[in-house]
């Protein structure tokens, strides 16, 4: 800056720098001499950079606060019930008594997800082998839009579509109620396979391919064992995500059951989410008490398995990283 | 053991029809300056002429619009080392890659010209790459052993490639092939990402000769490497051409000088604009060290240039 201010003036401008150059700028010239403590301009900054920081983290806070004022307000009220004849017993016969408990909905909520998560796994799991390995990269940028996509179809969407499709003229069903949870798992574990597998480094995979193996053995035998960590995770995460879901099974596993029931594909399967739903909306305070006690099981559950899923990952990448 | 070994599908004949050839240039630029074509002089005493495992013909290797190596036809004899020299970018990783057809997943990659390996056209259109690989290993510059036990990383491809009998012999003789036998032979079952650079290196070396391949490619295997570690993956290489042929990548002139019977001097070509690599000179090393007939050879190995 300095060089072209004094060569437009004319001089031998590199060489020596003329003396009007310091009175023009005299008022902004640095005494580096000057205690090093803040200028004004600087202390004014420093006060709405402090300000800035105390918002964020005040927002930061409040989004901790929003969770643990929801555990604590369902863990206070639900906590209470929660005893070993609460996660066994069936709900008592008549509903506006006290005692009884979810057992049959734990049972019908753990086959629900248990199913789905058989559908939606190898799936996934598949379609992400084949954005990473396989496809174009136009096919594969397609296939990730089309599961973001299906990821954000509304869940009771997809239930209407499977009621259409398996429950209509016949009955409802667990089985039907899965398949919509499957639809739910399906893009979380197939996104989440896919970004784990493009983290295995591709020296690993130069390594089985110069050793003349051939591309599935490869992919078998090292690449999908390195992103097996990742993969899990996802599946878990998705897991509990499905485990929580009540829209679908309002629509199609919603006729009230109050016994353990296998009976999948015809009758439909007794689960959480339901319950509270069912239990919260009757005049009844004992029903509430147990809707309560309920939310409090299915929130613990998905917690813990979302805990031990990150806990999961980072093992698995500490693996991968070595 | 050996019966999985079947060598090249080649037969004699189609064999001395390559070594009869019309081509019996080395390199790019020799007939030019009127010198008695290497591959039959410059000091091969003993056997008449080394059979040719790579007759590369005039190939160009294209990444979507860019030409990364133009016009390189050169002959790669059986159990010698052969060195790729050249500075960085002139595309000596690129043309070894093609010897084997690891580029053929690089988004965009094209070649053009030949590649016989004992006279079959490598990139002919049933040719099968994974077949390719298992005839010619590759070693790279990162050791790259796989997530398994040091046994395991020698086994895991004999094991998939149905070679299962004497599988503890044949991952024993890999081992001491890549002279690592003794410094693992207690902690075969631990995880191969104990081991040192050096010795991950070899570890990789003893996993490409475990499946007896045909021809070793190396590119770079020893710049992430110490000077110790370097100098034993060379000592390596040395008992190594006994068995394979060996094709390596180097930045470093003096290993080239060192191990290599074969030098190919590869440079960046800048026309229009565009960079390309193209083959100067390829000689015997000594030639190459102490004779190079072209000035840009003689620039690079003392060291004016790259």
């Amino acid at each position: 800056m300095s060089d072209l201010e004094s060569t437009s003036e004319g001089g031998t401008a590199l060489l020596d720098p003329p003396d009007h150059f310091d009175d023009l700028f005299a008022s902004e010239r640095l005494d580096p001499a000057r205690p090093l403590t803040a200028s004004r301009q600087l202390r004014r900054r420093q006060i709405f950079s402090r300000a800035m920081e105390s918002t964020q983290t005040a927002a930061a806070l409040l989004a901790v606060a929003m969770l643990a004022f929801v555990v604590y307000s369902v863990a206070s009220r639900g906590a209470s019930v929660l005893s070993f004849e609460f996660l066994t017993a069936g709900p008592p016969a008549i509903e506006e008594t006290a005692g009884g408990g979810i057992g049959p909905m734990i049972v019908g909520t753990a086959t629900l997800v248990g199913i789905a998560t058989v559908i939606a796994m190898p799936i996934g799991i598949l379609a992400a082998l084949y954005m990473t390995e396989f496809a174009s990269r136009r096919a594969a940028r397609l296939l990730r839009m089309v599961l973001d996509l299906l990821f954000g179809v509304p869940s009771i969407v997809l239930a209407l579509f499977v009621f259409e499709l398996i429950v209509a003229g016949k009955s409802e069903s667990g089985f039907a109620g899965s398949f919509a949870l499957a639809i739910i798992m399906l893009p979380l574990v197939a996104r989440a396979s896919q970004e784990t597998l493009l983290l295995v480094p591709q020296g690993l995979r130069d390594a089985a391919a110069a050793l003349g193996v051939s591309h599935w053995r490869a992919l078998r035998g090292v690449v999908l064992p390195s992103a097996l960590g990742g993969i899990i995770t996802g599946t878990v995460l998705a897991l509990a995500r499905a485990a929580g879901e009540s829209a679908p099974l309002i629509i199609l596993s919603a006729v009230f059951s109050r016994t353990v029931n296998f009976n999948i594909f015809s009758e439909a399967t007794p689960n959480i989410p339901v319950y509270i739903y069912k239990a919260s909306t009757a005049a009844n305070p004992y029903g509430w008490a147990r809707a309560w006690g309920a939310a409090f099981v299915l929130l613990l559950f998905i917690l813990i398995v979302n805990i031990g899923a990150r806990a999961l990952h980072a093992r698995g990448r500490r693996k991968m990283a070595r | 053991m050996s019966t999985e070994v079947t060598d090249a599908p080649s037969t004699p004949r189609q064999r001395v029809r390559i070594q009869t050839g019309e081509r019996e240039d080395l390199g790019a630029r020799e007939p030019a300056n009127g010198t008695a074509p290497a591959l039959a002089g410059a000091g091969q005493a003993k056997p008449a002429a080394r059979e040719t495992i790579f007759d590369v013909r005039d190939i160009s290797v294209s990444y979507g619009a860019s030409t990364a190596i133009a016009g390189v036809s050169l002959k790669v004899p059986r159990h010698l080392i052969t060195a790729l020299i050249g500075p960085s970018g002139c595309g000596k990783s690129t043309f070894l890659r093609c010897l084997n057809r690891m580029n053929d997943t690089v988004p965009g990659f094209g070649l053009t010209g030949q590649i016989l390996y004992h006279g079959n056209d490598l990139y002919a259109p049933r040719v099968d790459p994974v077949e390719v690989r298992r005839r010619i290993g590759m070693v790279f510059q990162r050791p790259n052993p796989l997530p398994k036990s040091i046994y395991d990383n020698v086994a895991w491809a004999p094991r998939n490639l149905g070679m299962k009998a004497n599988l503890d012999e044949r991952v024993e003789r890999a081992l001491r092939g890549a002279a690592l036998w003794e410094e693992v032979k207690d902690r075969l079952k631990q995880s191969a990402f104990g081991l040192s650079g050096g010795q991950q290196q070899r570890l990789c070396i003893a996993r490409a000769i475990a499946i007896e391949p045909d021809v070793l490619l190396l590119d770079e295997p020893a710049s992430a490497l110490d000077p110790i570690a370097t100098a034993s993956i060379e000592e390596l290489m040395l008992n190594l051409k006994h068995r394979f042929t060996i094709v390596i990548v180097t930045h470093n002139m003096q290993q080239a000088a060192r191990i290599a019977d074969r030098t190919a001097f590869f440079s960046l070509e800048v026309s229009a604009g565009k960079r390309t690599g193209a083959l100067v000179e390829y000689d015997e090393t000594s030639t190459i060290f102490t004779r190079p007939k072209d000035p840009r050879t003689g620039d690079y190995v003392t060291g004016r240039f790259g």
